[in-house]
């Protein structure tokens, strides 16, 4: 990813606007909410100066039913929302899977569930994991935890979206909609390098019609259509996992963290360090699909896994999944909205550490 | 011999599952015969309805994009926003407009969306098998008002292109009928209306098309027919309730 050269202070949301624009991205459907009101704001104002298009939308059912046309139409399109939006839009990620559609959608959690609070959050993990609308079918999560991470990924975002025709979704929180950082952008797509897609309904000028559809009426057609989408699943799986590793490599104890709580993880790792506790620190990039072989290869040597989350403790059972009984589980969990500092954290995980006799 | 009567080009070779005397089949026809007519085959992109007509894209031979029950003016939209210069429209059932895509209807016509609503009312929901739709009269039975409509209880007989007429966005609403000949080419003349409206650019049209269902009327497809001449037509008016295009034409 080639990427300017120039460092610049941006909001998290702009960001994520201006990353979509220089990837491609030119029709964009929302519907206003906080926290991450700044995202539309930003996108009726840019979009506009490169020749796409913005569109309110009268409700988040609306626009991402917009969205499914632009895509379906073969534009780059994204829509982006918080939880009771993302609610909302759950009808149409269905079809979005079972049309096999490249969406972009991001989702700054708040705090739930109903109207909850603003506060930062990642009490949707589940919601974006396994799909909140009906069906069987996956979505890719990308979890980022910095403001450079949130272009790097978002940029991406697009080129996964159309390489798998699915929908990919930029999970963060309020924190990383709100917050400043420098950050180096990566440089603007030649819209004309993009992709050809040869599905998309344009027309059907000179050619047989086509139909892009997600009904599959006679008996085990539907099924094979979703043996191939598993299909499709499966090579995501395999080729797209991402993750980091933080001082794992002598670490006695695992904290596994995802985007904000990931960040305020690693600072309570460096406290626990400093402490002389030999603790490391395991970030899932991709929250689907989720790194569970890495994580069963370091529960072979570290048998303490803390599970740092601002939900009620929903990574922790894919953590549980992943290394079956290799390691314990623990499980911090901190709902409702609220974001503990890393001085916090560095006590549960001392808590722990002593408490375990880990050597 | 002269050649007086053909199937249009732009309808597959494939039977329609329609049932005997339902109102789908004409209809399509005529919006396959009008595109074919505009020579509009390649640039046409329609978005069929959830209920009877969802295997529309099985009839016509055109890009055709499935949208969930009540959001063919918001996938149009979407469409339309980054192909503007192809002919879209939805072809969507009373319920679906009128009821589950009321906000997404309304607000695609309010925007001036540059697409067409084909809309079929019937005054049931037929694919479920006949229960009440908003556009069900008052005393008419149905699966889930078997006592007849009652306004006090079910609420009222909604008149949606009446109401879409009203907003600014809307160029060109009328209601129509397929109940007989003549009302048959009325009907393909508003939808060829309704598609020059929209490449024109002068904003949203809808063609409310009034079309019978013997199956779920419990009635004979002659006996549907004459009930839309004889009561349908009369809490549905037939007619134009927005035309800009001929304002404008006048304003010239």
């Amino acid at each position: 990813m080639k990427r300017d050269e120039e460092l610049v202070l941006m909001k998290g949301a702009h960001v994520l606007g201006e990353a979509a624009i220089r990837a491609g991205c030119r029709y964009y459907f929302g519907y206003p909410i906080t926290p991450q009101n700044e995202v539309p704001e930003y996108m009726s104002q840019r979009l506009p100066e490169v020749g796409g298009t913005f569109l309110q939308s009268e409700s988040e059912l609306a626009a991402i039913n917009m969205v499914i046309g632009a895509s379906m139409a073969g534009g780059r399109v994204m829509t982006s929302s918080s939880s009771p939006g993302i609610s909302l839009m759950q009808e149409g990620l269905s079809y979005i899977a079972g049309q096999e559609l490249s969406v972009v959608v991001s989702d700054m959690i708040r705090g739930g569930p109903g109207l909850g609070n603003v506060a930062p959050s990642q009490s949707d993990y589940f919601q974006a994991t396994r799909g909140g609308g009906h069906g069987d079918y996956r979505q890719i999560v990308l979890a980022p935890a910095s403001i450079q991470e949130l272009a790097d990924l978002t940029y991406e975002a697009f080129d996964l979206a159309d390489r798998y025709r699915m929908a990919v979704m930029i999970l963060g929180d309020g924190m990383v909609s709100q917050m400043m950082e420098p950050v180096r952008l990566p440089v603007m797509r030649d819209l004309n390098d993009l992709p050809k897609k040869d599905w998309i309904l344009d027309g059907a000028e000179g050619r047989p019609s086509r139909i892009v559809r997600s009904l599959y009426l006679d008996l085990g057609v539907l099924e094979e259509h979703n043996w191939k989408l598993v299909r499709k699943y499966e090579i995501v799986e395999r080729e797209e996992v991402r993750y980091e590793h933080f001082m794992t490599d002598d670490a006695n104890m695992l904290v596994v963290a995802f985007g904000t709580a990931a960040r305020i993880a690693k600072g309570a790792v460096k406290r626990a360090r400093r402490e002389g506790l030999n603790v490391g620190l395991f970030r899932p990039i991709t929250l689907w699909p989720f790194p569970k072989d890495e994580l069963r290869e370091l529960s072979r040597r570290i048998h303490n896994i803390l599970v740092f989350e601002f939900n009620a403790g929903q990574m922790a059972e894919d953590v549980q999944a992943a290394v079956c009984d290799q390691a314990e589980v623990i499980s911090y969990a901190r709902p409702g909205g609220t974001v503990p500092t890393a001085q916090e954290v560095a006590r549960v995980i001392a808590g722990q550490y002593y408490q375990r006799e880990i050597q | 011999m002269k050649k007086v009567f053909t199937k249009t080009p732009v309808l597959k070779p494939v039977p329609f599952h329609y049932c005997p005397g339902c109102g789908h089949s004409i209809a399509h026809r005529l919006v396959a015969e009008v595109i074919d007519e505009m020579g509009m085959r390649g640039k046409a992109i329609g978005i069929p309805p959830a209920g009877c007509a969802v295997l529309a894209y099985n009839y016509f031979d055109i890009d055709m994009g499935e949208a969930p029950h009540g959001r063919g003016t918001a996938v149009a939209t979407g469409i339309k926003r980054v192909l503007p210069d192809r002919l879209v429209f939805s072809y969507q059932g009373d319920g679906d407009v009128a009821a589950i895509g009321t906000a997404e209807t309304f607000h695609s016509a309010n925007r001036g969306e540059c697409i067409t609503c084909i809309f079929i009312n019937n005054g049931v929901y037929g694919m479920t098998g006949g229960q009440m739709a908003p556009t069900t009269m008052v005393g008419q039975p149905t699966t889930t008002s078997p006592g007849g409509r009652d306004p006090k209880f079910h609420g009222h007989t909604l008149k949606f292109t009446e109401i879409l007429a009203q907003l600014p966005g809307t160029a060109y609403a009328v209601r129509t009928a397929v109940h007989k000949p003549a009302a048959i080419r009325k009907a393909k003349a508003a939808i060829r209306k309704a598609f020059e409206v929209q490449m024109a650019g002068l904003g949203f049209s809808v063609v409310e098309i009034l079309s019978p269902c013997p199956t779920n009327w419990k009635m004979t497809p002659v006996q549907a027919i004459k009930w839309i001449d004889k009561q349908v037509t009369k809490e549905f008016p037939i007619g134009v309730f927005k035309d800009l295009s001929a304002e404008k034409s006048h304003a010239d």
